[in-house]
């Protein structure tokens, strides 16, 4: 019986052996190739440089990036600058998920509402949204709350229109199934709406996260004195290249972690259910 | 001993919109009997949905009434098409659906709950989620779910449509036998003719819209033994299969012949 099972095993083991041979390989040339890509681009950005074949004055070069960054470690700019950033982001995302959820669960609400509303919301959203942001510094002066505002307002209206999409698309037949069983139209929300529509809140949050980040840059290119929007912006007008750089390398990893940490959030949920 | 339940008199509705207005039923007047069994055929898309929505006080009759003879407040249980169990839910949590809604909640609700499914087989996927189980399995927990609320009057809206043929007699055998011996008060409409002669005790025949009341055959299947799959064998089986499928291809035939 057991040596039987074995063969069985053997045999179907030696085609999966090869298969997951294969696709670890497949996994490691990608992986090298990817890595490569980065070293020859730092390689001949920092040859180059090096050569005087471009102007470091201009174009920097990993070296001075590196030493400019240790520099901003320890006179703790990076934290200052970096936190704000990060904090102006996290306040901009927190404020269009509330807004946006309270007013999506409005408009899915009342129809009639949502008919009211529909142009505005279509206008608001189509407009370029950083042409806003010279009036918000008129309005609420320089700083803080400029800038969160000029944050929000880049994704609120998407974020409103999306998720009232996807909460119009519940199943029908489900939300009948809700009134058959004696239900209102707002226990419907809170029993079928709301969870299934998880997966497009989830998905919205991802693209707010971004947009928040992008809101708040071009609130901190206008009207701050501190965060790395601002860093970007000065670092260009002195012609501090190596600040400009390393604050655009210091945003991309935000980025990424941001958006991470969606990605994260996403895939807990997805293990629960 | 025929005590009338439920009368409708000369329900009327219409759907509008702005191109003009679709009579879907006229002039609709039936009873039904406690514990009595009764189908509604007809042709598709001729206005059976609708009737039962204003059973189910869902939608509004245009002119008529319906009258609930025994208590004013009946309780109406309503099974739809698919099971739409809440996938994110237990069993356990999707058959308690009801009382959570209605904040009717109670150990007895859960007690009565728990013998249902232990009495529809059940009880050991209590904790599991909708989709580890079979079509029919979901099918039948749909129906605890709607049986928990203890309803008076049970209506069934074609609840075996999306379930493949074979499931489809298993399960519809199955469901019939657990209404049957609950003793409930039920009415189904399907478009399966011989579903409507193996489950019920009278079938309505509705025509095409705008729908009203064709005929009213009663079915009286000489069987000893009650259940569905073997009324399939009634010897009385196929003249009414045969009378049933003249009434509605008649419907069909006003149109095309």
């Amino acid at each position: 019986m057991n040596i039987a099972e074995k063969t069985v095993d053997n045999t179907i083991s030696l085609s999966q052996k090869l298969y997951i041979k294969n696709h670890h390989r497949h996994h490691h040339i990608v992986t090298l190739l990817r890595l490569l890509i980065l070293i020859l681009f730092l390689g001949i950005w920092e040859y180059a440089g090096r050569m005087k074949i471009i102007d470091t004055f201009f174009f920097s070069s990993p070296s001075m990036i590196a030493a400019y960054f240790k520099e901003m470690l320890l006179d703790g700019s990076f934290f200052t600058h970096t936190g704000i950033t990060l904090f102006e982001t996290l306040i901009s995302f927190l404020l269009i998920t509330l807004i946006s959820m309270i007013m999506a669960t409005l408009l899915w609400y009342s129809k009639t509402l949502s008919e009211i509303l529909e142009p505005y919301l279509v206008v608001l959203n189509s407009l370029p949204k950083s042409a806003l942001a010279p009036l918000f510094i008129v309005w609420l002066g320089t700083g803080i709350n400029t800038i969160i505002v000029a944050g929000i307002s880049v994704a609120i209206f998407g974020s409103i229109i999306s998720l009232y999409t996807g909460f119009k698309q519940v199943d029908k037949e489900k939300l009948k199934l809700i009134y058959t069983l004696g239900g209102s139209r707002i226990t419907a929300f809170h029993k079928v709406v709301l969870p299934s529509s998880i997966p497009v809140i989830l998905s919205n949050m991802k693209v707010n996260i971004g947009l928040a980040l992008v809101g708040v840059i071009i609130g901190e290119f206008l009207a701050a004195r501190k965060g790395l929007g601002y860093l970007i912006i000065y670092g260009s007008q002195v012609f501090k290249l190596n600040m400009v750089i390393t604050s655009i390398i210091i945003l991309c990893v935000i980025a990424m972690g941001l958006y991470q940490f969606i990605q994260w959030l996403e895939h807990l949920y997805k293990k629960k259910s | 001993m025929n005590q009338t339940i439920l009368e409708c008199k000369n329900i009327c509705f219409s759907y509008h919109n702005l191109n003009g207005e679709t009579k879907a039923l006229t002039n609709i007047s039936f009873q039904v009997n406690k514990g009595e069994f009764l189908a509604i055929v007809g042709p598709s898309g001729c206005g059976k949905s609708t009737l039962l929505s204003i059973i189910a006080r869902l939608l509004e009759p245009e002119s008529g009434e319906i009258i609930f003879h025994e208590q004013e407040n009946l309780k109406i249980g309503y099974m739809l098409q698919q099971d739409h169990l809440l996938e994110w839910r237990t069993i356990w949590k999707n058959v308690l659906l009801g009382p959570e809604i209605t904040k009717t909640l109670t150990k007895q609700k859960e007690d009565l709950a728990l013998k249902l499914l232990s009495d529809y087989g059940l009880i050991k996927f209590k904790d599991k989620k909708p989709s580890e189980l079979s079509g029919g399995m979901k099918q039948r927990a749909a129906l605890i779910r709607t049986m928990v609320m203890e309803p008076g009057l049970l209506l069934l809206d074609e609840p075996f449509s999306a379930l493949d043929y074979q499931t489809r007699l298993m399960v519809s055998a199955d469901i019939g036998n657990i209404i049957r011996a609950s003793g409930i008060t039920a009415i189904l409409i399907t478009h399966d003719l011989s579903e409507a002669i193996s489950l019920s005790d009278r079938i309505l025949v509705l025509t095409k819209r705008p729908a009203t009341i064709k005929n009213n055959i009663p079915v009286h299947l000489s069987l000893s033994d009650n259940s569905p799959l073997a009324a399939r064998n009634a010897p009385e089986f196929n003249d009414l299969f045969t009378l049933l499928w003249k009434e509605i291809s008649d419907e069909y035939c006003g149109e095309n012949c």
